[in-house]
């Protein structure tokens, strides 16, 4: 692994080198949100020092150099996943991405159409089908799921053959447990029936980077702040013809083509969806995290991944009493678990005072946490800024709190 | 401050590091009542936490005192209810406003624990304790 050097990678991101409650920083929480290495932090505060201005809005210099920087980072959006940049809409983030898409397909779909699911998702590729579903009087479905949370991908094609659904809606990978989904099988089955497809990306994009016309999804969607860019930022990549029929889900200035006081004409997508002054200073760090990310070669960054997730997932199931929830075959690289009948919230509480950041909880996903008959779980989430340090650390204070709870 | 809460509250102050400090709290949690089954009701239960806390904050007229009784299905949360507890119960409205739970947890190194990110039940307690005290002062 000569050209990935995980201490170089380390020293990028300055909130990893810190003390807290007296321990060094143990940061596994990467599926809430990615630390940012210091060119997003820079990147950001260049804009704000010096190239603050409107953009799409002035003839003045700043405001163009806003302009072309703000758009070369659409450009390096659709680079990174293949696509064109006129299928990249900005958004708030991967939630307002896929309310944006439910809200747009309000006056498509009727009371004769099924919406499919599946019971992992996020909470925000849950609630908005079930908006919609409550608006067009559609209906809602889900795909099926073995005991162990992981799909029955031949079954599930079978149930999308079916149940003929007008849209797929499926993450890419779990939040909550990192397990990959095998999407492939399914968007054939989905484009087979004429279903349109929607992948939430919010964990798979930093991960997976996926190439999304060999994917072949109708709509991807992801949040920045968990690619290594600002918070406050996400997008959506629509097939071009499926993003434009789309109804428009905000409306005022910069969307419009033409205006008088009793209607209105909207341009052409992306600019359709992007109504009013965008996240400016949000999308040129996110360029930067970008630039960033690209120059790490895909395969070096997804050996290192998997190499410190093996590590430890096996040094994890060790421990007497740890039950591990988590698909270690096909996983983005988080632990999902539990220790004995331990409440996690324990747990994580005494982590977090040696240091180490965990998430406990039902990690917005209920459906999924009845699924598997739990009320909560811990979760470690690694990035390729983790080291095996980071793994003995969070292990040996483990030990610890399991020895202050016993 | 009730004679229970001093002598709690001093044990821990005495604690050498905070994983002493943990256990210390964790065995009080254990000292605490269970609550019946049959009270632990969704009405009871302090909505929108990760930790179930259920409690019941009442105003004995006779007494003309605070009761507060509470359970939680974690052990650092339970814990601290009944912290919160020793502070509180058989306080009349007079004295509950006289006593800020926050400098309390301050001075016990444990302030973290009434922080909004943490979504523990313990705080929407204190502010259920407090509000009932407003409403029944003179
Ligand atoms: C799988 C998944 N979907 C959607 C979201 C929502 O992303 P955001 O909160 O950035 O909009 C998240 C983030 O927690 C997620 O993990």
């Amino acid at each position: 692994m000569s050209s990935f050097d995980p201490k170089k990678i380390r020293n990028d991101f300055p909130t990893l080198n810190q003390t807290i409650n007296g321990y060094p920083l143990v940061y596994l929480d990467s599926a809430a949100t990615t630390q940012k290495p210091q060119c997003v932090i820079d990147a950001t505060t260049q804009f704000y020092t010096s190239q603050n201005a409107n953009v799409h809005r002035g003839r003045h210099t700043l405001s163009e150099q806003a302009t072309t920087a703000y758009e070369n980072v659409r450009t390096l959006v659709a680079d990174y996943f293949k696509v064109t940049s006129n299928e990249i809409v900005w958004t708030k983030g991967a939630t307002e991405a896929i309310n944006l898409v439910a809200h747009g397909l309000r006056n498509t779909l009727t009371a004769a159409d099924t919406i499919l699911i599946s019971p992992i998702e996020h909470h925000a590729n849950i609630v908005p089908w079930q908006e919609l579903a409550a608006q067009s009087g559609a209906t809602l479905k889900t795909l099926p799921l073995n005991a162990d949370a992981t799909f029955d991908i031949a079954q599930c094609c079978e149930v999308i053959k079916r149940t003929k659904p007008a849209l797929l809606a499926i993450t890419h990978a779990s939040n909550t447990l990192g397990n990959i989904t095998d999407l492939a099988p399914l968007i054939a089955s989905a484009k087979a029936v004429g279903a349109l497809t929607l992948v939430d990306g919010a964990q798979g994009a930093l991960h997976l980077r996926p190439d999304l016309k060999k994917l072949d999804c109708d709509f991807y969607v992801f949040s920045a702040h968990k690619m290594v860019g600002p918070t406050g930022l996400g997008g959506l990549y629509g097939r071009y013809t499926t993003l434009n029929a789309l109804s428009p889900y905000q409306t005022g200035g910069e969307m419009i083509e033409k205006v008088t006081l009793t209607h209105s004409t909207y341009r052409n997508a992306p600019a359709k969806f992007e109504a009013g002054t965008p996240n400016i200073a949000g999308v040129l760090g996110f360029g930067a995290a970008l630039e960033y990310l690209m120059k790490l070669d895909l395969q070096t960054l997804q050996q290192y991944e998997q190499q410190l997730f093996i590590y430890a997932a096996s040094t994890l199931s060790k421990i007497d009493g740890i039950s591990i929830y988590s698909n270690l075959k096909s996983n983005i690289g988080t632990l999902c678990f539990n220790y004995k009948n331990e409440h996690p919230y324990d747990l994580s509480t005494l982590l977090d005072n040696y240091g180490i950041a965990v998430r406990s909880g039902h990690h917005c996903t209920q459906p999924l946490m009845s699924h598997l008959n739990l009320n909560g779980s811990l979760r470690a989430s690694f990035a390729f800024y983790n080291t095996t340090k980071d793994v003995d650390q969070f292990i040996a204070a483990l030990k610890e709190c399991i020895a202050l709870l016993d | 401050m009730t004679n229970t809460y001093q002598l709690i509250s001093s044990n821990i102050q005495k604690s050498t590091s905070w994983q002493q400090k943990y256990r210390e709290i964790m065995l009080l949690g254990k000292t605490l009542p269970p609550l019946a089954d049959i009270l632990k009701t969704d009405d009871a239960l302090v909505p929108g936490c990760e930790s179930k806390v259920w409690m019941f904050v009442e105003f004995d007229l006779t007494e003309n005192a605070l009761v507060v009784i509470g359970d939680s299905d974690t052990r650092i949360v339970k814990g601290l209810l009944a912290l919160i507890l020793a502070l509180y119960n058989g306080l009349t409205p007079e004295e509950v406003l006289a006593v800020n739970a926050y400098d309390e947890f301050e001075k016990l190194g444990l302030i973290s624990h009434l922080s909004a990110s943490r979504g523990n039940g313990v705080k929407a307690m204190v502010e259920t304790i407090q509000t009932m005290a407003k409403q029944k002062a003179l």
